[in-house]
């Protein structure tokens, strides 16, 4: 199993908030617009040097994707920035009509998903915004997995043209990929090569399946482990290639198990190459108030969840 | 069902401080949640329950027949309602220690997932609660039953179209057993809300939306309690009411009265003793 050495921890919104600043000073059509949460989506530095392209557009959400959709038009990049919920299933139908259908560029940008927004509770921590956004026909659908990437992402979608789901969180995570990465929309991450198992985690799962990596080393298990921080379009050659290789996969993620990255995986394997699968995910429940930690212990989202997910499929594997 | 109405204002104040040592020694527990909007609110929610509304905390009924219905739409200051439930008999005040804890039925916002006695609706996503009390107070209409429907929404959430939804349908609708009030700290997360959403002329939006529109402080019991008087007076008339409750975020601890900086903030240990030091009671009974 590879080392992933590290020096420090960040939060993911702190890499989106970099990546804004970044393109502030190099690409004068990208203009944000946060619905009162500039400080949460680390907007800040963004709004202080370029103030005459930053628009409060106060608790607003829905107000907020009809605008950024409208900017389009004349050729502006909007950003919008505010949490996951009120990002998607707030807005849902705002960004289905004036958005996806109407085919329109914006960056829609997203923080504190999932359980590790923490002790705000189930009402804020959304676990289902994956499946929505990826629903929509026409989205690109990335989750990142810690700063850098993050950072690297955020840069990467000004330059794609067409709607962007952005998704990153609240906690601090080891910030272990290479600050120079090429961050390419679409193409996963090969972490560790391996034998007997695949692990495609999305996120913050993917940290821990890092973790999850030297467990099972330790047990004699050699794991491939794949970063898939794109959710949509999602990388069909190297999850097939992968799976035909090992025989049977675990999947990852900070989300609902309906409608997430297993469940695109799954779908995919179906038709191409049915293989066992686990799935390391949230059955069907709404989180909680507590620590992310916590949390992510009492959901099963850690490296002992993913552990026991590859021991589960490895006695599936013909 | 107690008829707490005879309430003096002096035991009103003493609940109020109980309540707000309550707020700040909760967030400062798990170094999170809202303790400006909470302490703003903290008089207003302390008279609704101890001597407003008609309601029955020894058997708490999801429909709430015979009752005054209260909904908080602003969601995140969930810590004082949460201590007026307990204080006033839905639930152990021992419970309070548990808040935003994991396995609590005291959630970050306020829920009816894990069945705590009191709440109604989820709330948290701002800007639903108006709805929501519109049909409830239609629903009171529905079954004859003659009670009245408050609901709480702070002003940087008035920001939320929905709300505006809301405000025509309850006039249009002529929902006049409803009694809706805004926390009009004029500040939201950002910042003011003067200078994040453009609130304007609140009162003159509400009227020209068709509503009966009251004006008065909220952190003083004298202007409050004659307010809510009014308020319900005002109700049966065919129009809805609307009660513009002026407040300080974080009343009552002066260092958390600046801004909008304790909107989302919990107190340090150093922080914490100063607050309780301003929050006297006669009888200290915290949790
Ligand atoms: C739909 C939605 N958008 C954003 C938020 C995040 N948020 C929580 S409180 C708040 C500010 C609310 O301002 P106000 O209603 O004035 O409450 P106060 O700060 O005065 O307590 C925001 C933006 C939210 N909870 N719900
Ligand atoms: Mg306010």
């Amino acid at each position: 199993m590879k080392d992933f050495p590290y020096t420090e921890s960040k939060d993911t919104r702190s890499g989106f908030g970099a990546g804004l600043h970044e393109l502030g000073k190099t690409n004068p059509n990208v203009v944000a617009l946060c619905a009162d949460l500039t400080g949460s989506l680390k907007m800040d530095a963004f709004k202080k040097d370029f103030p005459e392209r930053f628009f409060q557009v106060g608790i607003a959400e829905a107000n907020m994707m009809g605008v950024a959709a409208g900017m389009t038009i004349g050729g502006k990049i909007p950003f919008t920035g505010t949490f996951a919920n009120f990002s998607t299933g707030r807005v849902y139908d705002q960004i289905r009509q004036s958005i996806a259908y109407s085919d329109k560029n914006v960056k829609i940008c997203a923080s504190h998903a999932g359980l590790t927004l923490g002790e705000d509770g189930a009402t804020h921590q959304i676990l289902e915004d994956l499946g929505m956004m990826k629903m929509l026909p026409g989205m690109t659908v990335i989750n990142p997995c810690d700063y850098n990437q993050t950072k690297a992402a955020t840069i990467a979608i000004a330059e794609h043209h067409g709607p962007v789901y952005l998704r990153f969180g609240r906690p601090v995570v080891p910030n272990f990929t290479p600050a120079d990465q090429n961050f390419v929309i679409g193409e996963a991450v090969m972490l560790n090569e391996g034998t007997d198992v695949s692990i495609f985690a999305t996120g913050h799962l993917v940290w821990k399946a890092v973790l999850a990596g030297k467990l099972l080393a330790e047990k004699g298990i050699n794991a491939e482990i794949i970063n898939i921080h794109t959710i949509k379009p999602l990388d069909a050659q190297a999850i097939l290639a992968s799976a035909r290789k090992t025989r049977c996969v675990v999947t990852a993620e900070e989300h609902q198990m309906n409608g997430g990255l297993g469940d695109s995986i799954a779908q995919l394997l179906a038709r191409e190459e049915p293989l066992p699968l686990e799935m390391v995910a949230v059955n069907d429940s709404f989180g909680e108030s507590a620590t992310p930690d916590q949390l992510m212990e009492k959901y099963k989202l850690n490296e002992a969840a993913i552990v026991a997910a590859v021991e589960a499929v490895m006695k599936r594997r013909k | 069902m107690p008829q707490t109405a005879e309430i003096a204002t002096a035991d009103l104040k003493e609940i109020a401080a109980q309540v707000r040592r309550d707020i700040v020694r909760m967030v400062h527990a798990v170094n999170s949640g809202h303790p400006g909007g909470s302490l703003g609110c903290t008089d207003l929610l302390v008279a609704l329950y101890f001597k407003v509304m008609k309601h029955n905390p020894e058997q708490f009924s999801m429909d709430g027949v015979g009752e005054d219905l209260f909904f908080l739409s602003n969601g995140h200051i969930s810590a004082t309602l949460y201590s007026v439930l307990a204080r006033s008999g839905y639930f152990p005040v021992s419970e309070l220690a548990t808040f935003r804890k994991l396995n609590s039925r005291l959630q970050g916002h306020p829920t009816t997932h894990e069945g705590l006695p009191g709440i109604r609706v989820a709330s948290g996503s701002l800007g639903q609660g108006l709805s929501v009390a519109c049909g409830a107070a239609q629903a009171k209409k529905l079954n004859g039953d003659d009670r009245r429907v408050f609901v709480l929404m702070g002003d940087g959430e008035l920001e939320e179209g929905q709300n505006w939804e809301a405000i025509m349908y309850a006039a249009h609708h002529k929902i006049d057993n409803l009694i809706g009030v805004i926390d009009h700290n004029g500040q939201q997360i950002d910042g003011s809300t003067a200078e994040i959403g453009g609130l304007g002329d609140l009162r003159s939006k509400f009227e020209a939306f068709g509503w009966h529109v009251l004006q008065a402080d909220g952190n003083d019991y004298a202007t409050l309690l004659p307010a809510l008087e009014a308020a319900q007076a005002a109700t049966g008339q065919g129009k809805p009411v609307m009660f513009i409750m002026d407040t300080r975020m974080g009343f009552g601890v002066d260092f958390m009265m600046e801004g909008h900086k304790w909107h989302g903030v919990a107190p340090n240990d150093a922080q914490l003793a100063t607050a309780l030091e301003q929050l006297t009671v006669g009888t200290v009974a915290d949790y």
